[in-house]
């Protein structure tokens, strides 16, 4: 049905899609759950990717572009904690000019390479792993940083769950105050936070530069990294919904280009995607409850009622903008699957200012 | 026994514009509850927080079991046997009951043996916890369970604790006791501050006071009265409020058979009350915290709006009324929480004062506010009412508990109310501020107006009202006058249907 798109390419290749953002993200939701928001994750990314270029192609070796890339957004995010931890400023409207500051730097400093193209960054081909059929190609034959996101994701989970240094974090997040009184250094928990969200923002910039595009252009993060603040929203702050929500997302942007390539009409295809959905779900609750709760039963509903009203629109013949609705898909896809799931659960002090003194 | 744990000597701490400190020194010994004395402001909150390391003093110095202590931080006087718990703003809500205790903990266990240790402790001190559930969902006993066990999980040499029965319950507060009891029988010197004096009478072995950052006295609890105690505080004699007792006057509000659902989660909805508000009466009604008080002042003050036929004023069916509409007909209300409930805490208070007269006091002009008048009416409340601030533009936040209080209750008495709803008037409010605030209460009583003052403590609901009622699960009981009546007849009234104890109310 699916024509010319090759499922094991497709899945494959939804793991390096989401990486950017994965990367991006998992930093994010770390300053987040520090109790800092910080909306300047466009402009580290795109710093991230320039310097990152910009290293790789001088030195000639993709390892240092990403160090560089995760220095410069450290940097970033370090001058951004300075004005909001020290000098008290607005994290809102810091994180704005942070991420216009961030758009222009990329800009200057990326004018004489406009074109260019970045030097090789070979996959890793895992030995017997990635010789197993299918799952093989899909999941152990890519380039070394989709397993080093991989890791962070992971890393980032065990740090905030079983860690000390992460309770403390969580608790500097959740009441600054109460954390103060027991003793805690807000402020430093916070720089360091701010300064690890930056690195990974830079990381998912450099990625994008050095691995996935693979060259530098003005713009490139196009918006991703406002996507990863919304995915680190949609997550409820955990690692591994948020995990999910990019893989989800990268895998729709492929699925959606794939089906743009093909030529296949969206119509025609979209009920059964939904209906497909609605199984799976419907299956996962099964094996997992052995029964299916009220509220999943009417979301399964609804799916199932959007598939048939899609496929009376298309039986109609009325006309529909495939190219539209495909770009818009991961989009979609991505806010209605994670705010489904979403069960809130803000830090308590998110975007608050912190002064001892208070 | 008699050297001292824990000796301060000539600590100051001076703020720009204050001295919160000047040259304080006290012993503490191994095994005594020692008793930290002074009105709001009075120093004590900094210099507790000098012990913890919160606070470094200008000079003077403390030791520690004879050895120079100098806690640089928290972390290190936790680590030298100094545990707190505080009055607020240490819990933090979305974690557990175990995370809450391994981040006031120096070396806390791996999280599993910490949660059986949780256990363990809780049970040897009566203090039922488990330690997998989140914070947020706790009551405040609950609450301050988890910061007691905090404490006590590091075998403290010395625990301090900053008001810890504002929030509580008179049965919470006997478990606290005996808690603090058997503490101090293990040899723990326990540093007890509290506005509640005959609370520190039945507790404590000595008494430190302070008045304006300077130790005036000290006195052996147990035989010092409450008002002595209170007279060194204030540094005066206290002013005992006076009432007359003048006959009632016509009816203004009738509550007629009130039932309305709590709109809080874990609320307690209101069954059939009747209740006749008579002009010129001060109605107190008791009960232990929980058992409906919120939810009566807010049907009272309109934020819950009930069914026709339920609440009238002067013969008009006011039910659907909203607070702004009640307000303008005469009916004002204080409610108990001053942050965020009666007073808005980033505004300033000639915001906060426009906020509810901006009708009674004509605080608008064609549809603007008048900010001068509203700006000289907040100035006449903080005249009138003693409010410590350094004027009007000064945000609701910036004034102490005891403050914000006499602001919040001077700016409803002020607009003249027919009716006055106010809960817990006096709560963490210290001794001469609350019988300012009794004071003005009687004063508007005697001036014609009706006021309802609902209360958890019941020495204050014998001091001022005329009449009594006790609200429990939802439920008031008829009114009774309230000269005459006995503690023992007042916790039958409070003991209503589930059986609780009382004895220790008793003055």
């Amino acid at each position: 049905m699916f024509g010319s798109i090759d499922p094991i390419l497709l899945l494959a290749s939804l793991m390096v899609a989401a990486t950017p953002i994965l990367l991006a993200a998992i930093g994010e939701l770390v300053v987040e759950r520090a109790g800092v928001l910080n909306l300047g994750v466009e402009g580290m990314m795109i710093s991230g990717s320039v310097l990152g270029f910009v290293a790789a192609i001088s030195t000639g070796n993709p390892w240092i572009g990403f160090l560089a890339a995760a220095v410069g957004g450290a940097g970033m995010a370090l001058v951004f904690g300075i004005l909001t931890q020290f000098l008290l400023s607005n994290q809102v409207a810091t994180g704005l000019a942070l991420t216009l500051f961030g758009l222009g730097l990329a800009s200057l400093i990326g004018q004489g390479y406009l074109g260019v193209r970045a030097p090789a960054f070979p996959d890793w081909h895992i030995p017997l792993l990635g010789d197993i059929p299918v799952i093989g190609p899909i999941v152990f034959q890519h380039d070394p940083m989709v397993y080093v996101g991989l890791t962070i994701v992971a890393g980032v989970w065990w740090f905030l769950q079983k860690s000390r240094a992460g309770l403390v974090l969580r608790a500097v997040g959740e009441n600054h105050e109460a954390a103060h009184a027991l003793g805690y250094h807000v402020v430093r928990t916070r720089l360091l936070a701010i300064m690890f969200g930056g690195a990974c923002a830079g990381l998912g910039g450099a990625y994008l530069s050095i691995v996935r595009v693979p060259t530098y252009a003005d713009g490139l993060t196009a918006g991703a990294g406002w996507i990863a603040l919304a995915i680190v929203v949609f997550a409820s702050w955990k690692p591994l919904r948020l995990l999910l929500g990019a893989y989800l997302f990268g895998g729709v942007t492929v699925l959606q280009l794939n089906l743009q390539a093909a030529g296949l009409p969206l119509l025609s295809v979209l009920p059964w995607i939904l209906v497909a959905t609605g199984v799976i779900m419907a299956l996962y609750k099964i094996a997992l409850h052995r029964s299916i709760s009220k509220s999943s039963a009417k979301a399964i509903g609804v799916t199932f009622g959007i598939a048939a009203l899609v496929y009376f629109y298309g039986w109609m013949g009325w006309s529909f903008n495939d190219a539209l609705w495909l770009s818009a898909s991961p989009y979609i896809a991505t806010i209605v699957v994670l705010v489904i799931m979403s069960a809130g659960g803000a830090p308590g002090s998110l975007g608050k200012t912190f002064h001892a003194s208070r | 026994m008699n050297d001292p744990l824990l000796k301060l000597s000539g600590l100051t701490k001076a703020y720009p514009g204050v001295v919160a400190n000047n040259d304080v020194s006290f012993d503490i010994r191994a095994g005594e509850v020692h008793a930290l004395l002074g009105e709001n402001g009075a120093g004590k909150s900094t210099l507790v927080k000098t012990i913890y390391g919160l606070v470094k003093p200008d000079s003077g110095t403390m030791t520690l079991e004879g050895a120079p202590f100098i806690p640089a931080e928290p972390r290190a006087a936790r680590a030298a046997g100094i545990a707190m718990v505080f009055q607020h703003f240490s819990l933090f809500e979305a974690l557990d009951v175990a995370e809450n205790v391994a981040l006031g903990m120096e070396n806390p266990p791996p999280m599993r043996d910490l949660a059986a240790r949780i256990k363990e402790v809780s049970e040897t001190y009566g203090l039922p916890l488990d330690p997998s559930r989140i914070v947020g969902d706790l009551s405040a006993g609950e609450r301050q369970r988890v910061e007691i066990i905090r404490c006590l999980l590091q075998d403290p040499k010395v625990l301090i604790m900053d008001e810890p029965t504002s929030v509580l319950t008179p049965q919470e507060v006997e478990i606290l006791f005996e808690t603090l009891r058997k503490l101090q029988s293990e040899g723990t010197a326990i540093l007890y501050i509290s506005h509640k004096l005959e609370e520190i009478r039945a507790l404590c072995d000595e008494a430190t006071v302070l008045r304006l950052g300077e130790v005036v006295g000290t006195c052996d609890p147990r035989e010092t009265s409450a008002r002595e105690m209170a007279e060194l505080m204030v540094g005066g004699t206290l002013h005992v409020p006076e009432r007359e007792i003048g006959k009632s006057g016509e009816t203004l509000m009738q509550i007629r058979d009130l039932s309305v659902a709590s709109p809080a989660e874990f609320g307690t909805s209101l069954k059939g009350i009747n209740l006749d508000i008579r002009a010129g009466d001060v109605i107190g009604i008791g009960g232990v915290a929980g058992n409906g008080q919120d939810e009566l002042l807010a049907a009272l003050s309109g934020e819950i709006r009930t069914q026709a036929g339920n609440i009238f004023f002067q013969d008009q069916d006011i039910g659907h009324h909203a607070p702004d509409a009640r307000r303008s007909l005469g009916i004002c209300a204080a409610p108990e929480e001053r942050m965020g409930h009666a007073a808005a805490p980033d505004m300033s208070l000639t915001e906060n004062a426009a906020l509810t007269a901006r009708k009674r006091k004509n605080l608008t002009k064609n549809g603007f506010i008048d900010w001068g008048s509203a700006r000289s009416f907040a100035e006449e409340i903080i005249e009138r009412f003693d409010v410590r601030t350094p004027g009007t533009a000064n945000a609701a936040r910036s004034l102490s508990g005891g403050n914000l209080q006499k602001f919040v209750i001077g700016r409803e008495i002020l607009q003249d109310p027919q009716v006055l709803i106010v809960n817990q008037p006096t709560w963490g409010v210290d001794a001469s501020a609350a019988a300012a605030i009794r004071q003005a209460l009687l004063d508007l009583a005697a001036k014609g107006a009706a006021v309802i003052v609902i209360s958890q403590d019941l020495d204050e609901l014998m001091e001022i009202s005329d009449y009594f009622a006790a609200l429990n699960e939802g439920r008031l009981s008829p009114l009774r006058p309230a000269q005459g009546l006995t503690v023992e007849e007042v916790g039958l009234m409070l003991g209503g249907a589930h059986d609780m104890e009382v004895a220790h109310v008793d003055a």
